[in-house]
């Protein structure tokens, strides 16, 4: 395995990227339409905010603005599919997902056309947008679709690390973007594959599972525990679906406690999904960070995680109560 | 043409009576527009069915499929007698457009309001592609309630897509009833022509009306064309022509059979007229 710190006690916290995410984003879109003319990007009027406008100006017959119409964005990129192409829809998570379900789930999934979904701003990120903007269900309701891949990347380095498989893979992919994010956990050297778990540190005593913004939560929240002598495995869990069952049970096995951390609902999402593949294979003690059934409201994202008890210091106090100290 | 608009009804029911029940209303009243786009207009190739430079065609009203597959079944996209596994287990041919399961089904429908949406995706993806092809759609009355429809209209209009033809098969009723008194339409081609479509109304009965009007639609430089077909309702089979009920009704065994013999009776009255 590349990661040098798979065996380090500690591990280092997380720092600030120049950049945001979306400007990765874009980047790294713009790049590989120049070398794939079958790229094709969709907004619903938000192109202003997820930095595909640059896309416009250099490809504008392969930018496609619907208008505020997420319903017909996501026919329209079956459509495109269908034709051979590979069309890359973006909106804001809410509206990505639930606003266009019965589209995405019969137009793409059911009609097994393999269109790219991209939502911002996932969960509290959405910050002053408000409870209208806060998806805690997407992840959630795009989980039940067969044939829907669900990936989270939590910084630029995985993002950059899972682009060109999210743009290629042969199913329709859910990607949660974290669009004004600086976060950097990784340090550029690691390979993350969909669908595989990726050990971030190796540890005996309980294993800590996180997703996206939790990422940053959670190592903290291990080296809090480490400090106390807690030998802490800490897993990345960037693809929802199709889950990583065998990583999952080995640390069940290993460790015999897991807390799963995630920016989204406990009901559906990454805790829930764990929850399954432990009940089902080897049950384990599992405790759930995450938002405990409610509705978002306006806020910067810290004090969402305060409010909603999904700080590294929660995950800490989780991971203590199942290890009963 | 007409004859083969007479052959697809007669697929159609044997296809639906040997299961006993099915989307009969909606099926029947189609058969004349895809006898002319399957037989006289669209550019394609039953023996290569994924070929890339075909026309295609969206069923936006999925419930029509066994007029659909009875087309398909006579052009030779996959074995005739598949027409009797109609909703059956493990079928190719489900009750709703699967263009997974169905070999010259170019996209799936069903949650109605969806198919055009797809249909205008794949116009502007011909654009793209620079690909001299033509996408045609069928919607239905009922299903034009849906706002997506609405939407997919704007858009196409908005981007000039030309090579798009659609049709509604305006046969007046629902599930529910009759449309005026559910949620009326009206007025129908008024309201495309707001959406900035090229509109033209004809007898959805008439296959050189409807001929004529794809020819003008094709003939469109900055807009897209929706065809409004005047339908009856289970035209041709006298049990269910204009009855609402007709939407998804069982068939008896004698209905059946005497319906197919008065649509054969009617085929020969076409014979050597109009072969194609």
């Amino acid at each position: 395995m590349s990661n040098k710190n798979i065996e380090a006690r500690k591990l280092p916290l997380p720092t600030q990227d120049e950049r945001e995410i979306r400007d990765v984003y874009g980047e790294l879109l713009l790049s590989l339409a120049e070398e794939d003319e079958r790229i094709v990007v969709l907004n619903a009027d938000l192109a202003r905010s997820d930095s595909t406008l640059k896309f416009k100006e250099r490809f504008p017959d392969r930018f496609i603005d619907v208008g505020v119409a997420e319903a017909n964005m996501m026919g329209i990129a079956a459509g495109l599919a269908n034709m051979g192409l590979i069309p890359i829809a973006h909106s804001f998570t809410p509206f990505a997902t639930r606003r266009a379900y019965d589209q995405i789930t019969i137009s793409i999934a059911y009609a097994g056309l393999p269109v790219k979904i991209v939502g911002t701003d996932p969960g509290v990120t959405a910050e002053l947008n408000g409870g209208t903007h806060m998806s805690f269900e997407d992840a959630g309701i795009m989980r039940n679709l067969p044939n829907m891949v669900i990936v989270e990347p939590a910084d630029t380095h995985q993002l950059r690390s899972l682009f060109k498989q999210i743009i290629y893979h042969n199913r329709p992919v859910y990607t949660r973007l974290y669009r004004r994010r600086k976060d950097r956990f990784f340090n550029g050297n690691e390979n993350f594959e969909i669908g595989k778990i990726f050990t971030m540190k190796d540890g005996k005593d309980i294993t800590i599972i996180a997703s996206g913004l939790m990422v940053g939560q959670s190592i903290i929240a291990t080296n809090m525990l480490e400090d106390e002598g807690i030998s802490v495995r800490l897993l990345n869990m960037h693809t929802l679906k199709p889950v990583d069952e065998e990583t999952i049970v080995k640390a069940a096995k290993e460790t015999g406690r897991i807390v799963v951390a995630e920016n989204h609902s406990i009901l559906n999402g990454w805790g829930s999904a764990v929850c399954e593949v432990v009940t089902e294979y080897y049950p384990v003690p599992v405790a759930r960070i995450g938002v405990r059934d409610h509705f978002g409201e306006v806020g910067l994202t810290d004090f969402l995680l305060e409010k909603y008890k999904m700080t590294a210091k929660d995950i800490y106090t989780a991971a203590k109560k199942l290890l009963n100290i | 043409m007409k004859r083969k608009a007479t052959q697809i009804r007669i697929i159609t029911l044997e296809m639906i009576g040997h299961l006993g029940v099915g989307h009969i209303g909606g099926s029947l009243s189609i058969a004349e527009v895809l006898a002319v786009l399957y037989y006289k207009v669209m550019r394609i190739d039953p023996k290569n069915p994924k070929w890339d430079e075909r026309d295609r065609f969206v069923l936006s009203k999925g419930h029509a499929g066994p007029a659909l597959y009875s087309v398909l079944a006579d052009l030779g996209y996959f074995p005739y007698d598949w027409i009797y596994t109609l909703n059956k287990p493990n079928t190719n041919l489900p009750s709703h457009c699967d263009r997974l399961k169905t070999p010259g089904v170019d996209m799936t429908a069903g949650s109605l309001g969806q198919g055009l949406s797809a249909a205008v995706g794949m116009a502007l993806g011909a654009k793209i592609r620079k690909m001299d092809i033509r996408v045609f759609a069928l919607i239905g009355d009922g299903e034009s309630q849906e706002g997506q429809i609405w939407e997919a209209a704007m858009f196409a209009s908005h981007n000039k897509l030309n090579n798009l033809i659609a049709f509604t098969d305006y046969n007046k009723m629902q599930i529910d009833g009759y449309i005026h008194e559910v949620n009326n339409l009206e007025p129908l081609a008024d309201k495309w022509r707001a959406f900035n479509w090229h509109v033209v109304e004809v007898d959805g009965h008439n296959v050189e009306q409807i001929y004529n009007a794809i020819r003008e639609g094709m003939a469109q430089q900055e807009k897209p064309t929706m065809i409004i077909l005047h339908t009856i309702k289970g035209k041709g089979a006298f049990f269910a022509e204009g009855k609402v009920a007709s939407h998804n009704m069982p068939i008896k065994e004698e209905e059946l059979r005497i319906a197919v013999e008065t649509l054969k009776k009617e085929m020969e009255q076409f014979k050597g007229a109009d072969t194609k």
